[in-house]
Formats: C-alpha cells, sequence, structure tokens
C-alpha cells in the first residue's frame, strides 16, 4: 500500500485521536440547569441554623419504602411544600408540584458527601443543583455544573461520582413527574417488609396520610390512596421486585416518558397486569449483549439468561443497568430479582401471565 | 390605492416576512444535514471501508450502517506501551481502555438503525453523551465532546438526513468490556 492510499486512513485516525483527546479532556457546553441556585446550601433554605443542622420552618424528612440504590450511600431527604400549596395529585402515579418546592437529598459514606438540591422554579422548570461537603469539614457549596468524578471513596469498593447537572435531568425528566420518590407508593404506610436496603419511617416523617389530611394533595383521595396500597403480585417477592424495579428503573423505562418507544415498562401502575410482566416477561430485548441474538428480557425460569438481571448484575458502562448513579451492583436487589426469575417465573407462570 | 389592495400587499409582505423567519424547509435541512455529515468525518467510521480500486474506501453499499453483523471481530491485540488504541481495517471496530466499540447504524431502519427515533432522541443523545439521552454513554471514538456543541437546527438537519438514506438492516454488536469483564 502507497502512502497515497494511507491518508484517508492516517487522516481519519488523526481525527479519531483527535476525539480521543477531546474525549478525554472536554467539558462542552454543560445546561445552565443549576443557574439560579444558591453557591452554598445553606441559602437553599434547608437549615434554620446550618451550623447546628437546624430544619428550618417547613422542611420535613420523609422515608421513601423503595429506595433508589447508590453503592450503600446512607441517605436523608427532606421537602418543602410552600405554604397553602398543594400538590396535583390527580394522576395519583404522577404527582405534580406547585412552583417553589424544594427537595433536598443528603449522601454519606462514612460522611456527609454531598446533597442534592431541586427546586421549581417560577416558570415552572426544575431547578438541579449539588452541594458537596468538604471532608475536612465546613460548609457545602455548590459543585461544578459537570460533576465530581471519584468524590469520595466508598465501603464496595468504585469511588462516588458526584452528578453533574446533566445526569440529574437525565433521571428526572425521564417522566412527567420530575420528582423520583415522593409518591403514594412510596410514602405509603404499608410498608414492603422486603423491599432492598428499605429503612423504616423515622418518627416525623411526611407520610401520605398526612399529606391528604392537610390538604397538600389535590385529586380523588380514594385513588391516591388505591395507589398507596401494596403492590399487587403474586407472591411476597414478588411484590418486592415490583416495588424495586419501580423505584430504580421506572424513572426512565415508563410509558410516558422519552424512552416510552423502548416498549419496556418497569414503572409500577395499578390496575392492570404489572407492565413489568406485560413489557418484559418472554419479551426480546433490543439490547443483544455480547452478539446473541433473541435473547429475552426476562427468559421464565433462567436468570442467568434475563437481559433484564444481567444488566443489573453488570457495571460495565454500555451494559450497566442503571446507566449512572452508580459503580457497584445492588447484589441484594440482583439477588432478590434472580430468585423470583428462577423461581416464581416458572415457565407455567409465564404462560398464565401472557394470556 | 383601494383599501382591498392595500389588505392584499399586507398579507404577501406578512408572507413573505413569515417565510424568511420560518424554519428551513425539509428539503433544505435534509441538504445542509448532507453537508455537515460529509464534512465532519461521519461516513469514516459509520461506514465500513474495503480496499477499492483508488485504495482504501467507505463501502456505498453500506453507507452509515456501521459495524457489518458478518464482520465478527476476534478480539483485539494487546496494548503495549503508548499504543493504547487499534482499529479495524474496516474503521467500524475501536479498542482501548474503554473496551471494544463498534460504530452504530445511522440508517433510518426500524429495528437496527434509528428508524424508530424521533428528532428529540437524536439531539439528546448528541447532546447528553448517551444512549436515548439517559441511557447508556456513547464510547470512543464517538465524538459528541465537539458535536454537543452544535445548535439544535444542525442536529436537527443532520438527522432529517440520516433519515433520508436509504435504509440497511444491519444490527452492529453490543460492546465488549475491556479484558472481557462484564
Amino acid at each position: 500500500m502507497d502512502t497515497r492510499t494511507l491518508l484517508p486512513l492516517a487522516a481519519s485516525a488523526a481525527l479519531a485521536g483527535l476525539v480521543l483527546a477531546a474525549g478525554a479532556c472536554s467539558t462542552g457546553e454543560a445546561p445552565a440547569a443549576s443557574r439560579g441556585a444558591p453557591e452554598r446550601l445553606a441559602d437553599t433554605g434547608l437549615y434554620a441554623d446550618a451550623a447546628a443542622g437546624t430544619l428550618a420552618p417547613g422542611v420535613r424528612a420523609f422515608t421513601p419504602q423503595y429506595p433508589l440504590w447508590s453503592d450503600g450511600a446512607a441517605k436523608r431527604r427532606w421537602v418543602y411544600l410552600p405554604e397553602g400549596a398543594a400538590i396535583d395529585a390527580s394522576d395519583p402515579e404522577a404527582w405534580l408540584f406547585p412552583v417553589g418546592t424544594k427537595f433536598w437529598k443528603e449522601f454519606s459514606f462514612g460522611r456527609r458527601v454531598e446533597t442534592r438540591y431541586m427546586e421549581r422554579a417560577a416558570d415552572g422548570a426544575w431547578l438541579f443543583a449539588t452541594y458537596v461537603w468538604p471532608a475536612e469539614g465546613g460548609e457545602a457549596v455548590r459543585a461544578p455544573d459537570a460533576g465530581l468524578r471519584g468524590a469520595c471513596a466508598t465501603e464496595l469498593g468504585p469511588r462516588h461520582d458526584v452528578p453533574s447537572v446533566q445526569d440529574c435531568r437525565a433521571c428526572h425528566e425521564g417522566r412527567p413527574s420530575r420528582v423520583l420518590g415522593f409518591g403514594a407508593l412510596q410514602l405509603s404506610a404499608e410498608r414492603d417488609p422486603l423491599a432492598p436496603h428499605a429503612e423504616p419511617a423515622k418518627e416525623g416523617d411526611l407520610d401520605l396520610a398526612e399529606l391528604l389530611a392537610a390538604g397538600r394533595l389535590q385529586g380523588s383521595p380514594e385513588t391516591i390512596l388505591a395507589a398507596a396500597r401494596p403492590v399487587e403480585a403474586r407472591s411476597a417477592r414478588e411484590r418486592a421486585v415490583l416495588g424495586t424495579l419501580h423505584a430504580n428503573c421506572g424513572g426512565c423505562h415508563n410509558a410516558s416518558g422519552p424512552l416510552s418507544s423502548l416498549g419496556l415498562e418497569l414503572e409500577y401502575r395499578r390496575g392492570e397486569l404489572a407492565p413489568a410482566l406485560r413489557t418484559a416477561l418472554g419479551v426480546t430485548s433490543r439490547f443483544q449483549p455480547g452478539g446473541k441474538t433473541g435473547a429475552l428480557r426476562i427468559a421464565p425460569g433462567d436468570a442467568d439468561a434475563s437481559v433484564l438481571a444481567q444488566r443489573m448484575g453488570s457495571r460495565f458502562g454500555p451494559l450497566q443497568m442503571p446507566p449512572l448513579g452508580t459503580h457497584a451492583v445492588d447484589q441484594t436487589a440482583l439477588e432478590l430479582v434472580r430468585q423470583w426469575i428462577q423461581t416464581d417465573l416458572a415457565p407455567a407462570v409465564a404462560v398464565a401471565s401472557e394470556r | 390605492m383601494k383599501k382591498t389592495d392595500l389588505i392584499v400587499i399586507g398579507v404577501l409582505v406578512a408572507g413573505a416576512v413569515a417565510y424568511a423567519f420560518s424554519p428551513a424547509t425539509e428539503e433544505a435541512r435534509v441538504a445542509r444535514g448532507r453537508y455537515i455529515v460529509s464534512s465532519f468525518g461521519c461516513v469514516d467510521c459509520h461506514s465500513p471501508w474495503q480496499m477499492g480500486p483508488n485504495g482504501p474506501e467507505p463501502d456505498a453499499a453500506r453507507y452509515l450502517s456501521g459495524h457489518p453483523a458478518s464482520l465478527v471481530m476476534p478480539d483485539a491485540p494487546a496494548a503495549a506501551g503508548p499504543w493504547i488504541t487499534s482499529v479495524a481495517a474496516s474503521m467500524t471496530a475501536w479498542n482501548g481502555p474503554w473496551g471494544t466499540s463498534f460504530t452504530a447504524n445511522l440508517t433510518p431502519d426500524d429495528e437496527t438503525g434509528l428508524g424508530k427515533w424521533s428528532e428529540q432522541d437524536f439531539i439528546d443523545t448528541l447532546r447528553n453523551g448517551r444512549h436515548l439521552g439517559r441511557g447508556r454513554e456513547l464510547l470512543p471514538p464517538m465524538p459528541f465532546p465537539a458535536i454537543r456543541n452544535m445548535n439544535d437546527e444542525d442536529l436537527a438537519s443532520i438527522f432529517a438526513y440520516l433519515q433520508s438514506i436509504p435504509a440497511i438492516s444491519n444490527r452492529v454488536p453490543t460492546p465488549r468490556p475491556p479484558g472481557g469483564a462484564q
């Protein structure tokens, strides 16, 4: 091959080299979704006395029954609803929050590492920001919009990333309601005893009953309470699986968000055959790991062959699920799902479900 | 001038102004998309290369259809010293510290390409560097850190052009992890 024939390849390789360099270093133009967020957590309205950690009036803690896996982080969550305002809960699965609503979630790995913040601004858009707690102590300040990779060590090995604003949006803009983990099922008093990593509701937590009693939910109370009932399932294990998938996967994999074209619905909705069963059980996966063809999202009775379990059990970037927010497999949830596929979903059960 | 004449002129002027400031027509979008795709190097990786009479060149019959499913790649050679990246002669399979990546099928085939994608899916993917804007990360050598800086109109034009080219059924393999670990 002479030099002339090598030129196109050389040019392409050079381009690729530039591209690789750009990929490694460029921060690009991050969307300015944190614009307007205060520089200090203390100025977001969370605390009455930031140094003492005293919450501001109207800020309430809550504890969802199916938590999101975050590589073993200990979490605390708070919400502020503007005085006199109510949540539009006419769709009990997709609450819409009044302007001025604020949420905070604190992540700890042996020490406080970050507190994430979202606020519904006057124009109706949601603002996202996260505040990093210095390892040496002191107040939390806003992280760069691009996030912080490897911000702290975790017990499970991989280091924890403080998310970019874009990462916040990738998860929170996957369904009509931008808030995850704060809805009828998550705030229900009828807690699932098998929910992985669940924490019991704490004294003073804001829950569904209080929201209803205080008139903070607009919509039919009967419908809201029905949505808060335990997940309809054929076994206790299936209840926990469907609830876990709802909390960890349903934010993106649902029928109403940008990924609805995938036809995979892991968001739980009462009153129909669980969408996870309808759209995954015996259904061919669009993503075929390892050059396979015909692999099923859930292969009844065969966890190893089920793409859903394979992706939950991987932390190789293009394969892993969820695709962001975690670097360590949730072994508890994975084992729960694998047992469900292997044991509960015997082929006879699957056939009955598909009818 | 009669009142009706004034109305007619007004309507014509308003129409001209509206046309001048309206979004590009579909035809103009496709043309701009073709221009960007051909000048930004998309073809270099998303069409498999083959040896032709003038040396290596993209296979026109597989234009922008990504790494051929029929081209099953052996494991990539081990990296040595500063040589951390290797690339197949087809230019559609790349190996490096991220594992092995295969270039995507950009044709409008419903099952294996972008046929079911919306314009917003495409923009979100390139803007965020994630599949459909919120899924798995795009891998090197995809230059999304540069492409993400394009404006929406340019990204929409690329999408319009890609939707106008012939659909080719070609299921590109999924990426391989580095060292075979899952």
